[in-house]
């Protein structure tokens, strides 16, 4: 066997995903807000599931929120995860309302428990900095 | 109620060869199974005017009109009924009913509902890891943000609401392996079961390796190749075929739209409204389940959602083998997916057909006049209810 590396999957800055890829790497979580309503809405998405209107903007968030699920992923389903696993994925509820699907970082896997504050943290990895979270301080 | 006139019955099943079993594609494999739900039914193909396909994921570019590229297959003329259906595990049972709908609209007579697959390659010699090659890919899901934070796999999002309802409701790790178990037991009485002969404890449940915690390998649904397809025929034409014909008493649909991890439950309380009227049968009534398990988890929620114990109360109704052989409540009494075979939501159906005939032999439960049948596709997304007879409507 050889030894390359395949490299973990990024994220393609495609139209509808690239103004939160700039935000992230300029340290910034930002959702969309539907300008016609208010909803905020994540992840990214043509138009507003609650009236349908296509107009929105990006808005920036405060980064904070708790532990809504997790799970640990152990089955490597890309060769680029490999040495990854087992890793934690976590879904977020930001002090805003959505929720938002992320890595926690800086925690160890028994202190994780649903309600747990976190708080947002940009790393660049891959090439992309992406917001993933960590234990946060606010209560 | 009497407006109905025509009803409807499944009169024949077919099951091809299940599990890791190379050569025929998934097209293949679907001609296979209509060719033996025609010979269970004792009907010639040029009976059959119907034919509605769930596409697996290996039908590639024929799965859009994945039910014209079978017609072609097998040289079928004149069909009145034909399409391609896709509500995921919940497909199975929206299919069966759209044929009732059919026939009772005086569109077809005799309407075969069909699901094949074909992911599991043969292993190939330069494969060390068999596990890591074999789940990448088709059952992956995932693109753009997910991918990159590694959130693969419709494993981890029921993972998820299962975690949200571990929390929230007390549901243990023994809780689903209860499921697990009682399962497997069921699987030792079937022998087109990928589990039969492998019998399994509590202990080796809790053994087994995560995938996504709080998921164990064992708590999710095998990957089978095969087919599977049932006969739906007009009522008059269904009593003097080849089997007693298993009669549509209910059936409906539930598709409850919002998020699963703040719900925590399936489509199963509305399909099941439209299915008990329909049926003017009550959740007592019902003898046996046959209940869509991509999951343990599912099984826990749907049991919940029907009403057979309260909202939350799943893991200690499962707790005392209640599901299991010898139970008051049988449920997936063939091994279901997680220890049979998985052919997304045909196989809670054609056990239940096996079951309602009397066909089940170790595994028969004394008593099968009614049998609730569930799909579920997506994370708790879409569902389908029916209600399988031995007497008509």
């Amino acid at each position: 066997m050889s030894e390359t590396t395949i490299p973990r999957p990024v994220p393609r800055p495609t139209p509808e995903l690239a103004p939160f890829l700039d935000a992230a790497r300029a340290g910034r979580l930002e959702v969309q807000r539907c300008t016609a309503c208010g909803t905020l809405r994540f992840p990214p998405r043509e138009l507003c599931s609650r009236c349908w209107s296509r107009d929105f903007r990006w808005t920036a968030v405060s980064g904070r929120g708790e532990v809504y699920s997790w799970y640990v992923m152990h089955q490597v389903y890309h060769p680029g995860f490999a040495a990854d696993v087992p890793y934690v994925v976590v879904v977020v509820k930001l002090e805003e309302g959505p929720l938002m699907t992320s890595n926690l970082v800086e925690c160890a896997h028994d202190r994780i428990r649903i309600g747990l504050p976190v708080e947002v943290v940009f790393a660049e990895r891959d090439g992309v900095s992406l917001p993933r979270f960590r234990p946060g301080t606010h209560s | 109620m009497e407006r109905r006139t025509a009803q409807a019955a499944i009169t024949g099943l077919g099951i091809t060869e299940q599990g890791k079993v190379f050569g025929p594609s998934a097209i293949g494999f679907a001609v296979e199974a209509v060719r033996l739900a025609l010979d269970d039914a004792g009907l010639e193909a040029h009976e059959l005017d119907g034919l509605l396909v769930n596409p697996g994921l290996t039908w590639g570019g024929s799965a859009q009109m994945g039910s014209f590229a079978l017609q072609q297959a097998m040289g079928l003329r004149d069909l009145r009924l034909s399409a391609a259906m896709s509500l995921g595990g919940a497909t199975a049972g929206a299919m069966v009913m759209q044929a009732v709908l059919a026939i009772e609209a005086g569109l077809a007579d005799h309407v075969a509902c069909v699901f094949s697959d074909a992911p599991l390659k043969p292993p190939r010699p330069q494969e060390t890891d068999a596990q890591g090659s074999g789940s990448s890919g088709a059952y992956a899901f995932a693109g753009g943000l997910e991918a990159a934070y590694g959130a693969f796999g419709v494993n981890g999002l029921y993972a998820l609401v299962a975690q949200r309802h571990m929390h929230r409701f007390g549901t243990t790790h023994d809780h689903l392996g209860a499921i697990a178990v009682a399962e497997r037991a069921w699987a030792q009485h079937n022998p087109r079961a990928q589990f039969h002969g492998k019998t399994l404890s509590i202990e080796e449940y809790r053994a087994s390796r995560w995938v996504a915690e709080p998921f164990h390998l064992l708590d999710c649904c095998l990957v089978s190749n095969g087919g599977l397809a049932v006969v739906v025929s007009r009522g008059d034409r269904s009593r003097n075929l080849r089997k007693p014909p298993v009669w549509i008493r209910g059936m409906g649909q539930g598709h409850p739209g919002g998020d699963p991890l703040e719900t925590l439950a399936s489509g199963a309380p509305i399909a099941a409204k439209s299915a008990f009227a329909m049926a003017g049968a009550e959740l007592a009534d019902v003898d046996f389940c046959e209940l869509y398990d991509c999951y343990t988890f599912t099984v826990l929620v749907t049991l919940e959602d029907y009403g057979f114990c309260g909202k939350g109360e799943g893991g200690p109704f499962v707790a005392d083998g209640r599901i299991g052989p010898g139970g008051s409540l049988p449920v997936n009494t063939g091994g279901g997916q997680l220890s049979s075979f998985y052919m997304w939501g045909m196989t809670p159906i054609s056990e239940a057909v096996i079951q309602v005939r009397g066909e089940g032999g170790g595994r028969q439960v004394a008593r099968h006049d009614l049998g609730l049948v569930s799909g579920n596709g997506g994370v708790l997304s879409t569902h389908t209810t029916l209600l399988l007879g031995r007497e008509s409507r």
